[in-house]
């Protein structure tokens, strides 16, 4: 598509073009014979007559003939080039050939070559694909392209990004939910809790309470004091705090935090919420790459047991 | 009647076909030495074998670069500098020493063109033969020697494309490929564009090269000094020239010449000559110093019972002062040679030394840029980082990774890694430091061990953030 949005720009841009090519050719020619001097016998004289720094000459003789040659042939093979490619303005050429159709090509070929692996496993059980060396070996290639900028190289998460090597999962650890989280991202909103909850009293009750869950250090009083106002919370958390993989909301009672377990970062939390997004990937990488790449997400936090080595099973 | 002053010239001229003789003698043999040693190692390489696979291979899509024993990756593109930087050290000192040396007996240039004028020889026949032949119309016997000559040519060309070929893809390969038609389009472009390059250029193209094309052939000639030894014809012993049997004696007589040179002007010199220059004419930029003329000279000389060496390799200077042998050596430890040795000498053991230390391990460390640094359960500070770990070797090794750098930095769960030879990996290594309220970037440092040799070891640094 032109980036202009007038015509002339094109017809410019062809003029000059065409021009430069007319051009060349014309001083080609013209400059192909020259006028010198005769000497005292009649013959053309081997020098132009210029002298430098006494006696330093300037000779004039000839080039060879093939060198013009080649610079015909570059014009022609010029004119060739913006008959068939596009460079004469818009004209798009008789190839037809642009950029984007080229990188089309190569994405298309990419998938005729690599299609049928892919198709192979897609047909295949996630946990069967988990078990296969070679997918395992691809699946990790992938997750180092796309999923090691957030979750990290060791897939271990950080502040905000879950770890995906624990047995904790906020929207739930089967096969299929994981292919589906990928395929379809997920958002995760934890709404701002403070005026429900009421005073600082109160929201510092809650967090000590929380910490109290996990099995840690917490004051007791405050945390009786939040025990009473965790009702709220439980709609989604759950009465005993264990989380709701449907709605995405986390498990207060395991060790395991998304922002940080201290009790100031427990009670920013709740003053302000967390809206967290996973992206969806299916449109981009396609489901048969997702499903490679879920089984080697679950195989993460549920290693493969060691196959069996010449009849017996290889010690740990 | 007014004498016209000027004429319009055309600026380029057709190429005069050139005839060189055949000529036998001492630099005759050893331009045909330099032809036998080049080309022997050149079509003989890639057939050599070297631990179930070719002794020299570059693989282009592996990227690896084997050289016998040698395995060199994309990282080691140092070397192939180093390696030009001492042939163009190496081309000064000996243009230095003695001019176009490399042009006359070793330049692929020559020594196609020699091939070439062989096949030439043996079906056209000798230089008079082959003006003769050319000027004559196109009768059957003139097309049959023309097409052998051709295909014979493009027989030894295409040899030289497969050839060059099997320097980048298997020659095994390449035979069984081009037995059964299924050359790549790749391999069949450079097989055709290599070939039809040497068949133009040796062929065709020739001299017209030497002139015209080649950039070192005109820097060469600022290398050239007065004591350097270039292919002269030695003025004041051969003139005035004496044309030998075909001006008759009594011509001379007349003429008044007194005094005769040694020069018989048989021009023999100029018939041999590739280039087609007439050397009695002094140092000329075609002039690619391969000595034909000296070799045809000696022999005519012989002939009139004359001493060797009216055309012979001299010095400026010592045809200007009348130098001898000892003198020309003696210039030859001048400063100019002596720091381009020294150069080629230090560059030389450079290079060995270097290849000689090489670690065949390479390492890369890039931290996760998405994350600071976690906090881990009870309170520590983890980083996570990539290694990117590079087995130059051709055996699988193990090799052990370590951290140090800061108080309790150590990796958490992988510190041994293996890895096949000659291969790639990219290992993700945890970093955990007792690093509360050290806020801010830390220096660490990785260090790759192979478990079979404690020499073979790399040392990286690194950071270790610690969030505040």
């Amino acid at each position: 598509m032109s980036d202009f949005t007038s015509g002339f720009w094109n017809w410019y841009v062809a003029l000059i073009t065409v021009a430069s090519i007319a051009g060349c050719a014309i001083l080609l020619w013209s400059q192909s014979r020259y006028k010198v001097r005769l000497d005292q016998d009649g013959q053309p004289a081997k020098t132009t007559g210029h002298v430098w720094d006494e006696d330093l000459t300037e000779l004039n003789t000839p080039m060879p003939r093939w060198w013009m040659g080649l610079f015909y042939l570059t014009i022609v093979f010029g004119v060739i080039y913006l008959v068939l490619f596009p460079g004469l303005g818009s004209y798009a050429g008789k190839l037809g050939w642009a950029s984007t159709s080229a990188y089309k090509a190569e994405l298309k070929q990419a998938d005729t070559d690599f299609g049928p692996l892919f198709a192979r496993y897609a047909s295949q059980d996630l946990k069967a694909v988990a078990a296969d060396p070679q997918a395992h070996a691809i699946g990790e290639r992938m997750f180092l392209n796309y999923c090691a900028q957030c979750h990290g190289s060791d897939a271990r998460g950080n502040k905000g990004y879950p770890n995906l090597t624990d047995a904790d999962w906020l929207h739930g650890g089967a096969p299929e939910t994981i292919k589906l989280t990928i395929m379809a991202g997920r958002v995760g909103q934890m709404p701002p809790m403070g005026a429900a909850l009421g005073s600082d009293k109160d929201i510092e009750g809650v967090a000590h309470y929380v910490r109290n869950l996990s099995g840690l250090t917490a004051d007791p009083v405050k945390v009786a004091f939040g025990k009473a106002k965790f009702g709220t919370c439980a709609a989604c958390h759950g009465p005993e705090g264990k989380g709701n993989p449907m709605l995405g909301a986390p498990n207060l009672a395991d060790k395991i935090w998304l922002y940080g377990g201290s009790a100031d970062t427990i009670m920013e939390t709740i003053r302000k919420g967390r809206t967290n997004t996973m992206p969806a990937f299916g449109e981009f990488l396609g489901e048969a790459k997702v499903h490679v790449l879920a089984a080697y997400v679950w195989s993460l936090s549920n290693p493969v047991p060691p196959k069996p080595v010449d009849g017996k099973v290889a010690a740990k | 009647m007014t004498v016209p002053k000027e004429a319009v010239v055309r600026m380029y001229a057709a190429r005069e076909e050139i005839y060189p003789r055949e000529i036998k003698g001492r630099y005759a043999t050893l331009r045909w030495a330099g032809v036998w040693l080049t080309q022997i190692v050149f079509y003989g390489l890639p057939w050599l074998r070297w631990n179930g696979r070719q002794a020299v291979l570059f693989d282009l899509g592996a990227r690896k670069f084997h050289l016998f024993g040698l395995v060199l990756w994309p990282q080691d593109f140092i070397y192939l500098a180093g390696l030009l930087i001492v042939c163009a050290y190496g081309l000064f000192l000996v243009t230095a020493v003695a001019g176009r040396v490399w042009c006359g007996f070793a330049c692929p240039q020559t020594v196609y063109t020699e091939l070439f004028l062989w096949i030439e020889r043996k079906i056209e026949g000798a230089r008079s033969a082959r003006i003769r032949l050319d000027r004559q119309p196109w009768t059957f016997e003139k097309i049959a020697k023309k097409c052998a000559k051709h295909a014979a040519w493009l027989a030894v060309a295409l040899w030289t494309g497969f050839t060059f070929v099997g320097y980048f893809t298997p020659l095994q390969t390449l035979m069984h490929e081009v037995a059964s038609f299924s050359l790549g389009a790749w391999e069949a472009f450079w097989v055709l564009f290599y070939g039809f390059a040497t068949y133009g250029n040796a062929g065709w193209m020739r001299e017209q090269v030497c002139k015209y094309m080649c950039p070192y052939a005109r820097f060469q000639s600022s290398m050239f000094d007065r004591d350097t030894l270039v292919v002269t014809y030695d003025r004041k012993r051969g003139e005035p020239r004496r044309p030998g049997a075909r001006v008759a004696g009594d011509k001379l007589v007349a003429k008044a010449v007194t005094k005769v040179g040694d020069c018989i002007d048989c021009t023999m010199c100029v018939q041999v000559c590739p280039t087609g220059i007439d050397i009695r004419q002094g140092l000329q930029y075609e002039c690619i110093g391969c000595a034909a003329c000296v070799d045809a000279c000696n022999g005519v000389m012989d002939k009139v019972h004359k001493p060797h060496g009216l055309i012979r390799y001299a010095t400026e200077n010592a045809l200007a002062n009348g130098w001898g042998t000892r003198e020309v050596k003696r210039r030859l430890l001048r400063p100019k040679v002596l720091a381009y040795t020294a150069v080629l000498g230090l560059l030389i053991l450079a290079m060995t030394t270097s290849l000689a230390l090489r670690t065949p391990l390479k390492v890369d460390v890039i931290r996760d840029r998405g994350s600071m640094g976690r906090e881990t359960e009870d309170g520590q500070i983890e980083n996570v980082y990539r290694l990117q770990l590079m087995n130059t070797s051709e055996d699988a090794r193990t090799f052990r990774l370590s951290v140090d750098g800061m108080p309790g930095v150590r990796i958490v769960d992988l510190d041994v890694v293996t890895l096949d030879g000659a291969s790639a990996r990219a290992v993700p290594v945890r970093v955990r430091g007792d690093a509360a309220g050290m806020g801010g970037s830390h220096r660490i440092a990785f260090t790759v061990t192979a478990q079979d040799d404690p020499a073979v070891a790399v040392r990286e640094e690194a950071a270790f953030i610690v969030p505040r």
